[in-house]
This record gives structure tokens, sequence and C-alpha cells, in this order.
């Protein structure tokens, strides 16, 4: 049962509505809904999703573009469609419904919907809690899927054109090899 | 002559074949080298040589389908997008586990020669006396001298980079210029100099990849692809070297997709006269005559092409009188070492990317020093600067994590143990007759562990690590001792050992088979021990040797 189902269910069981809960649920689009529920055939709205998620864990700066920019929520997807273990694949599928509402549990809005500010606010929470669970989980519990979205994230756009050669430095054919050499505060680091 | 005859013929196209393919050409013999699987082009066909992570699917991470596809290169590093094809299709040639063994193959021309790690080392007499003075194994019959000039001749060709250390444990070589060292390695060399005295050294590791260029190659270009095949001949490989110079001379015929199924045997002249071979892609047979033939076909390979040869005289095969032939497999045991963070020098970095690293030589077990184990072991490590994979716990999420990911994290300093193992007969590989691979072949059952020498010897290469990274003043020490199943150290050695005597040997000094003397075994096939440095440069001086002799006692009319 997700968390929109819960939601659901606790109306019910009130006989009515809980206070505010018309809010958070029209504040949903119907795409919002459908959130996670196309199982790993990603649809455009997941993959719309997941690059504005990627977005806010690296957002564009005044150097280099946004993990959007990346591509990151297809690359998302064909990481967890091809490289991922079945049970990894089902705690990333259904993650994505989590993401959202907990968006709404927090912010009264789907993810898409909230604001930057909130859309941070949040993921920091959830990063948070991602720590906290790995930290403690032993090697055989499941993992959590907040840490997948982010490693993902990090790992997609540092190794896509745009963050190797924007966000970081990138040289071809470097042609030498210099062992030592001044580093300046603030200078990117190597992509490769 | 007939299109399937031959002065010589080379099984293997890998390192020490590529190496009897050049000299043999070069002194004037019509030469066949036969390659098992298909041929891969110098440059043309270094498909993915130019590519970056970006450019691969999955940024090259394996796929649960290539994970399924390859049970046995899954178990370690080379399963991976950028060149999966460089490496055996596991299910079209399996292999019987009796105990696990990793066996990680090339089956293209080049072979593993394409993909090797390129550290190129000097065995010393302290590597060739080790088994005459512990008594395992048998006797080297060759010693640091006689191969010294075989080491300069090999060298100068192959281009080793590296620095004359002027270190009894490790002799120098012909080296080209030396790569340079981080500045935390730097730190580390000279704390070891402090603390030790001499005793123990860490160096510039000595590789395959040359820093001045040689005919037809450019020196490197530190972009640390060597593994995708290199465009710019920048390391050592069949294709950038060995094979170039032998088609130069008009000698050489390369035959691809041909399996060499068994050396054909003539009991009466007690030689071999020729080899059979099957098409890998037609599955017909051929046969192939020549007056000489060098085995080359990886150790474990060579070892069952001589057991499918000469049954009818020997039921184990040729080579197999002395009861020695797929004994003594060794290879380095790994996987044991030590991780740390550096503090400072964050105002120091570097440029280029050095497909190479520090190399720590042997120190247990030399001089005075005696342990609880016999042998020893040797590091290759490096200090370098985190990147954007640094750990990213501490940093939340947005501008902040991203800012901090795109400049260089703290330095780290790591060695990895490669521990030498012993000799013992009990280590084999036999035929499976029970199973047959993609072309009707028996496969090779593998038998195969490190035993109490080498888990006693792991303690220290834990031990020894963790302890000369702590003396350095470096932090966070973490020592790891993970898998060291035999066969990732990607070093088989052994199974058809040289010696003095063909009665616990399968070659003599000179790598021929004792009971077919125009055989020539060079390949790791002939290693008598194992040492603990990386054993290519050694294969490479056996072979040019080998032929020399071969050539030698064929104008003799010796064989």
């Amino acid at each position: 049962m997700n968390r929109r189902e819960a939601l659901s269910s606790v109306a019910l069981l009130l006989g009515g509505t809980i206070i505010g809960s018309e809010m958070f649920l029209s504040g949903c689009t119907n795409a919002d809904k459908k959130i996670g529920t196309a199982g790993l055939n990603f649809s455009a709205d997941d993959i719309s999703f997941l690059d504005e998620v990627g977005d806010t864990i690296l957002p564009a700066t005044a150097d280099s573009p946004g993990a959007k920019e990346a591509k990151i929520g297809e690359f998302m997807h064909t990481i967890v469609r091809d490289c991922y273990t079945p049970p990894d694949q089902q705690i990333f599928v259904d993650g994505m419904g989590k993401l959202n509402d907990a968006s709404i549990k927090m912010n009264g809005k789907s993810f898409l919907e909230s604001s930057p500010a909130d859309r941070k606010t949040l993921l920091i929470a959830l990063d948070k809690e991602q720590k906290a669970y790995t930290s403690s989980k032993k090697p055989t519990d499941p993992n959590h899927y907040f840490r997948m979205i982010k490693e993902l994230t990090i790992w997609g756009y540092f190794t896509s054109e745009p963050g190797a050669t924007k966000a970081l430095r990138y040289v071809a054919v470097p042609g030498r090899y210099d062992g030592c050499v001044p580093y300046t505060k603030g200078e990117k680091a190597w992509a490769t | 002559m007939a299109d399937n005859v031959f002065d010589a013929i080379v099984i293997g196209s890998g390192i020490s074949g590529g190496w009897a393919a050049k000299e043999l050409c070069e002194k004037g013999l019509k030469t066949i080298m036969l390659e098992r699987g298909r041929n891969i082009e110098h440059v043309r066909d270094y498909v993915n040589a130019n590519k970056e992570a970006w450019d691969y699917p999955h940024h090259n991470k394996p796929t649960q389908q290539m994970i399924s596809d390859y049970p046995v290169l899954k178990r370690d590093y080379p399963l991976s997008e950028s060149n999966l094809d460089y490496w055996a299709v596991d299910k079209e040639s399996p292999y019987t586990e009796i105990k696990r063994f990793d066996w990680f193959r090339g089956y293209h021309v080049g072979g593993r020669s394409l993909m090797w790690g390129r550290q190129s080392y000097r065995w010393g007499d302290h590597d060739f006396e080790a088994n005459a003075k512990d008594g395992h194994g048998v006797d080297w019959p060759v010693r640091y001298g006689e191969i010294a000039p075989w080491y300069d001749h090999v060298e100068k060709f192959a281009g080793i980079s590296g620095n004359r250390d002027g270190l009894d444990i490790l002799p120098d070589g012909q080296f080209m210029p030396p790569m340079e060292m981080t500045c935390v390695e730097t730190d580390f060399v000279s704390k070891l100099k402090d603390k030790y005295k001499g005793s123990r050294h860490a160096i510039i590791g000595r590789t395959a990849n040359i820093t001045q260029p040689l005919p037809g190659r450019t020196n490197c270009q530190y972009r640390n692809k060597c593994a995708l095949g290199c465009p710019f001949g920048g390391y050592f490989s069949t294709q950038s070297s060995t094979y170039p110079a032998a088609m130069k001379t008009g000698n050489l015929t390369l035959r691809p997709w041909g399996i060499v199924t068994k050396i054909l045997y003539d009991k009466d002249k007690k030689k071999a006269i020729g080899v059979e071979v099957m098409d890998g892609e037609t599955n017909k047979i051929y046969t192939y005559y020549a007056k000489i033939i060098f085995l080359n076909a990886s150790t474990l390979n060579s070892a069952w092409i001589l057991m499918n040869s000469a049954t009818d005289i020997w039921p184990d095969g040729l080579g197999s009188s002395s009861g020695e032939l797929g004994h003594n497999i060794m290879d380095h045991h790994l996987g044991v070492g030590a991780h740390s963070t550096v503090e400072g020098f964050e105002d120091k970095y570097y440029f280029g990317r050095r497909a190479n690293g520090l190399y720590v030589p042997q120190f247990r077990n030399v001089g005075n020093d005696k342990r609880d184990y016999l042998r020893a072991f040797g590091y290759q490590g490096g200090g370098s600067r985190e990147g954007y994979k640094q750990t990213p716990e501490e940093m939340a999420i947005g501008i902040e994590l991203k800012e901090a990911l795109s400049v260089p994290g703290h330095w780290t300093m790591s060695l990895g143990g490669f521990g030498e193992t012993l000799p013992y007969h009990e280590n084999k590989v036999t035929l499976d007759k029970t199973r047959q691979d993609k072309w009707g072949m028996n496969i090779l059952a593998m038998d195969i562990e490190y035993k109490d020498n080498e888990k006693r010897m792991r303690v220290d290469m834990k031990q020894d690590a963790m302890e000369m990274l702590s003396d350095a003043g470096f932090k966070d020490v973490k020592g790891y001792d993970g898998d060291g199943t035999l066969g990732r150290g990607i070093h088989e050695m052994g199974s058809a050992r040289m010696g003095r005597d063909p009665k616990t040997s399968v070659l003599n000094k000179y790598n021929q088979i004792w009971d077919a003397p125009n055989v020539f075994v060079t390949d790791g096939s002939f290693m008598a021990s194992s040492s603990c440095v990386n054993p290519s440069l050694t294969y490479m001086a056996f072979t040019a040797r080998a032929v020399d002799h071969a050539v030698s006692e064929l104008k003799k009319g010796n064989i």
C-alpha cells in the first residue's frame, strides 16, 4: 500500500475526509498519480519526474548544466531496467511513488508542483532518512530508494558528456603526464 | 612449398606467441601463427578506443544480461561494456571447477597482450634459486646470468619504462625514462626510506608503456584506455609490436580461427611433424606441417593441447611421461592489502592519466628476514586524489553537493599485494571427458587452490601494507583480505615445468619437450616457480632465447 492508498483508506475509515486531504489529493495532476506505475518501462512522466529529482540533487550552476540537461531520467531508466537486480528494480519503481507521496505529506504538493525550495527541503529530508537507514542496515537488508536515486544521479551526471566536460575538467588526449603540479583552490577535478 | 608446409608453426598469438613468431621470422623461417579466435587488426578493430563513459548506454556498467552470459568473467573487473568482446565467451568455452578457479581468457589475435596489465619486472637470482633452496618444486635449470641478456633483448624491443633503482632484489633493465610519481607517492617513498633504511623500497612501476617513440609507435599519451587497444601503439601488444615486425620479414602467415586440436607426433622420428587444426567457424579439419613447433596457447590451454596429443603413445598426452604435465599450476594470490587517506597536499595535483603506479618489491624472507612461511610478495599501489566518487555522505543536496563533487577531494594511498604461490604437484588440470565445448572438444577440469603457506603469507600482506601506510603518517588505514581465489591474478603458470631431469619435468632448459625436442613451450607453462613479480616479461625473454636455440639446433640438424 502506498501513501496515496493509505490516505484514501484513512479517509474511508473516518467516514469522511481528512482536513486538508482534498487539497493534498487534488493537488496531484493526473500525471503525478501515475508516477512509478508503468513498471520497468518508465513512462514519459516518470522520466521527466526523475529529470526534476535529479536536477534538484545536481542543479544547473553558472558554469555547468544540471542533471536534467544530462538526461538523467533516461539514464536512470536504462540502468534500472538493464543493470539492477529484480529486487532493486522493485524498490526503485516503488520509490518513485514514495518520493511523490513524501512530497505531498511534507509540502502539500506533488514533487513536480512543488517550488524549487520545497523540492530541495524534501530531498534533504529524504537524504537524511536514507543515510540513517543505510548506516544501520545489514548487507542483506533492502536498499533505500533515495540512495539509489542519488547514486544514479551523481554517477550518471559526472560520467555524462555535459557533466564530465563542464562540471569537471576533461582532456581526451593528455599527451603527457605531470605527477605533481600546483593546484589552486576551486579548480575542477579531472573527469577521468 | 605446399601451402600447408612451413618451417615453423606457432600455436597462439598472445605475448609469447607473438614473440616466437617475430624471432622465427626474423631468423628467416617461414612461419605460420595459429590463433583459435578471430582477428583483431591494430587500430582498425579497436572499436571503443576513443569512447568515453557517456558513449556506452550503461556508462560501462555490466547489465544483468552480461552477468548471466558471463558466469566466470563477472567474478572480477574484466566484465565491462567497453571491451567485452576481447574476452572469451564463457558459455562457448566452459571448464569444470573441481575447486573454484577464475579463468579469464582472450581468444583472438593478440590474446591477452591486448588487455594485460603491462607491469614488467625481471626475476633475480633470488627467484631462480628459490626452489633449490627450500626444496619445493624442481630446481630451475637456468639462473639470472643466463637469461639477463635475453631480458635486455626483449626490453629494448618491447619498450619498458622504468627507473634504474639499483636494487639487488629487482634487477634493473633497459629502460625508457620512468613515468613521474605524484607528490604523495614521492612522500611515501622518502618516508619508507627513512623508516626502513633500505630494507623496503617503493619505486615507480616498470611498465610496457613507452615514454619515447619506437618505430611505428607513438609514446604513451596518458589516456589510461590501454585495455581497449591503443591506436597510438603506446603499449606493447602483439598488434602494436611483434606482429608488424614479423609481417615485415615477409615470412609470416597469420591463421585466425585455427583451433589446434592436437600436435601430430611421429613415433619413429620421435619428433612432432605438424598440427591438426579445426576451423573455429566451419569446424573443418586442416593439417599444417613444420620442422619446429612453438606452443604458446597460454598455460592451461597449452597443457590441454598436449593432453590431446600423441595419446596412442602416452595415454596422458605428449610431454606426460614425467607425470608432471598439467600439474604444479600456480598463479599470484592477491586481493589483500590496505588503503589510507592522506592529509595535506591540498595545493598539489597532477596532469594526465597514468596507467601505472608504485611498486614495492619483495622484502620478506630476503637477507636475514625469516617468516613462518616461504617465499614473498610485492605490492602494486599508488597515491592519487579523489574525484566525484568521493564519499558524498556528509554532503546533502543541491549546489553544495555539486560544487563539492566538482573539485578534487583528499588524497588516498593504497597498496595491493601479489603473493608467490608454491608449485604444488596436486594443483592440477585434467581433461574432463564428460563435458565438451562448442567445438566438441573435451574441456579442462581445474583442481587448484592456495594452501597454508599462502594463507600465512596473506597475514603479512595485509599487516605490512597497513604498517607501511601508518609509518608514512597516513590516516584511516584500513587493511583488507578479500577474495584470493587463484586464477584472478591472471598469471597462470607451471603446467609444463622446465627442469634438469626428464623424470621430474616436462621441458628442458631451452623449453623443449623432453619427449619431442622440436616442440618448444614458452608461455607460462614452463615456469618452475612463480616468484611474486608479474611474469610476462620473463615469458618474452625465455621465448626469444628458445627461438635462438631452436634455429641453431635446426641448422646443426639436431632437431
